[in-house]
This record gives C-alpha cells, sequence and structure tokens, in this order.
C-alpha cells in the first residue's frame, strides 16, 4: 500500500504565505508577488481542468489547517448552512470582483496623474491603515506602488476574514468561500461540462 | 443458508455543497477519497473503512458517515 502520510515540498508552502504578509510589512513592493495566487489556481483549473491548487498548493488554506488545527486556536464548529449556499459563495466572488476593479481603478487613476499614491493599506474594505514605513522611495512608478498597496489590502483583508471564520468555525472554513475556490470550481464546472458523471479523477488520492 | 447483510460505516459527501477544497484527501489514511475534476470529493466506497476523519475536516461539513449495508 502507497504511503499517504508522506510530506511533499509543497506543504510547506504555508511558509510562503507567512512570508508574503511579513514582507510586505516592511516592503510593500513585495505585494506583487501576490498576483502568483491569482494566476497559479486560473491556469491550473483552465489548463488542466482541476483544483490542484486548493488541494495541494494553497499555503492560505495549510497555515489556517497550521493555526486553526494544529495549534488548536479554532472552535471546529460547522459553518452557517448560508455561507456554504451557492448564493453566498457567488455573491461573495462577485462583491470580491467588484473591490478588485475598484483596486484596479484607483491604480489607474494614478498612473494617469488624476490622482495621488496613498500610502494606507485598506482593510476588510473600510479602514484605512497607515502602512507608509513600507514604502520606501521614488525608483518604480507611483501607480506600481498604488497597486501593491492596493494587492496588500486585498490579501490582508482575505487573511483577517479566513483567520475569524477559522476561530469560529472549522480551520480552513475560508475554503468555503474563498473566491478564487469558487472561480476554480466554477471553471472546472464549464471544462467538464456534459461529461457524463465520469469516475475518472485526474487528480488521484495520494497526497 | 440465507446471505448475511452486514453494515458498514461509509463516508457520504453531499457533492451539490461540497467545495472541492480537498482538505478531506488530506487527512484520509487509507487514500478513500478524490476530488474529481475539481468538481467535488468522492468516496471509494470498498476503501472507506468510515473512519470519519474526512467528515471532521471538511470546512464545510458536508461529509456524514452513515451506515450502509454491504
Amino acid at each position: 500500500m502507497k504511503k499517504t502520510n508522506q510530506k511533499h515540498w509543497y506543504d510547506y508552502l504555508w511558509i510562503a504565505s507567512l512570508l508574503y504578509l511579513i514582507l510586505g510589512f516592511f516592503n510593500i513592493l513585495f505585494a506583487w508577488l501576490g498576483i502568483l495566487c491569482f494566476f497559479i489556481p486560473l491556469i491550473i483549473s483552465i489548463v488542466r481542468g482541476n483544483k490542484a491548487y486548493c488541494n495541494r498548493y494553497c499555503g492560505r488554506g495549510q497555515l489556517f489547517s497550521l493555526i486553526g488545527g494544529r495549534f488548536g486556536l479554532s472552535r471546529k464548529r460547522d459553518v452557517p448552512r448560508w455561507m456554504k449556499s451557492k448564493a453566498f459563495r457567488y455573491g461573495f466572488l462577485i462583491f470580491f470582483f467588484a473591490m478588485f476593479f475598484q483596486m484596479l481603478w484607483v491604480t489607474g487613476l494614478v498612473f494617469a496623474g488624476a490622482a495621488d499614491l496613498r500610502q494606507v493599506v485598506t482593510l476588510l474594505w473600510t479602514f484605512k491603515l497607515p502602512w507608509h514605513w513600507a514604502y520606501h522611495g521614488t525608483l518604480i512608478a507611483p501607480w506600481m506602488a498604488q497597486f501593491a498597496f492596493g494587492f496588500y489590502s486585498v490579501m490582508l483583508t482575505s487573511t483577517v476574514l479566513g483567520l475569524i471564520t477559522m476561530i469560529l468555525f472549522k480551520p480552513r472554513s475560508w475554503c468555503v468561500y474563498c473566491p478564487m475556490g469558487t472561480m476554480t470550481q466554477l471553471i472546472c464546472k464549464a471544462r467538464h461540462a456534459g461529461e457524463k458523471n465520469s469516475d475518472k479523477s485526474d487528480f488521484v488520492t495520494e497526497k | 443458508m440465507e446471505s448475511v447483510r452486514k453494515k458498514r460505516r461509509k463516508a457520504r459527501v453531499d457533492e451539490t455543497l461540497c467545495v472541492a477544497c480537498g482538505c478531506c484527501v488530506k487527512v484520509c489514511p487509507l487514500g478513500a477519497i478524490a476530488v474529481v475534476n475539481g468538481l467535488y470529493a468522492r468516496v471509494d466506497t470498498a476503501r472507506c473503512v468510515g473512519c470519519g476523519k474526512c467528515a471532521k475536516e471538511c470546512p464545510a461539513s458536508v461529509i456524514e458517515v452513515q451506515e450502509v449495508e454491504v
């Protein structure tokens, strides 16, 4: 029988997720790396038609299961029924998208010179946190810094939301309403539409 | 002689609510559950012994261990 509890390199990607948040505290430009967390799952789901990113590589999910599971910082209760409903998951995806495009719009304004760079990180789309210590100069274009602040806001907001639901419910309850997870699942649905309930799983059971 | 019907405990996934995150796959000690095409998790009932680890782990709580006749 295959060994199923073997550790792989990708089981340590939670370190990358943690490092990302820390580095962005000292230099906001590291926030740009976060677009990997957007493009990799999308590319995998489009090209391969699976959720290998969620299933194997998502460092954020690993971080939640480590803090909530191993360190026990979770009540481990069931998520409320509405939270796993299609309506909420798709609604949150749309809301997240809208906020994302709003962020891109602000970046565009700075690029066009119609707005000044704001050295703040917006938490939960509402609270403006001072973050000027993470911005070190003028070597790069202001819009690039604006995008970094905006992107870090997205990442920090989703981490905070995930931590809250981690404490209240199961450790990885963020996965239930994660916009990337919902989006990649939708892509997989479209990719495999029409295939009659195939029992073939291209993502095998070995971890 | 009549055949004896045995009851066994098996995990069952509510595929309509599964988010295909794969948490169950990571904890299954027997490799009896897999995510099918990024759509939902599916239990290999031949391998599942109904230990319930997947049900406990599932963030959406959409896995149940049920008694089935085999």
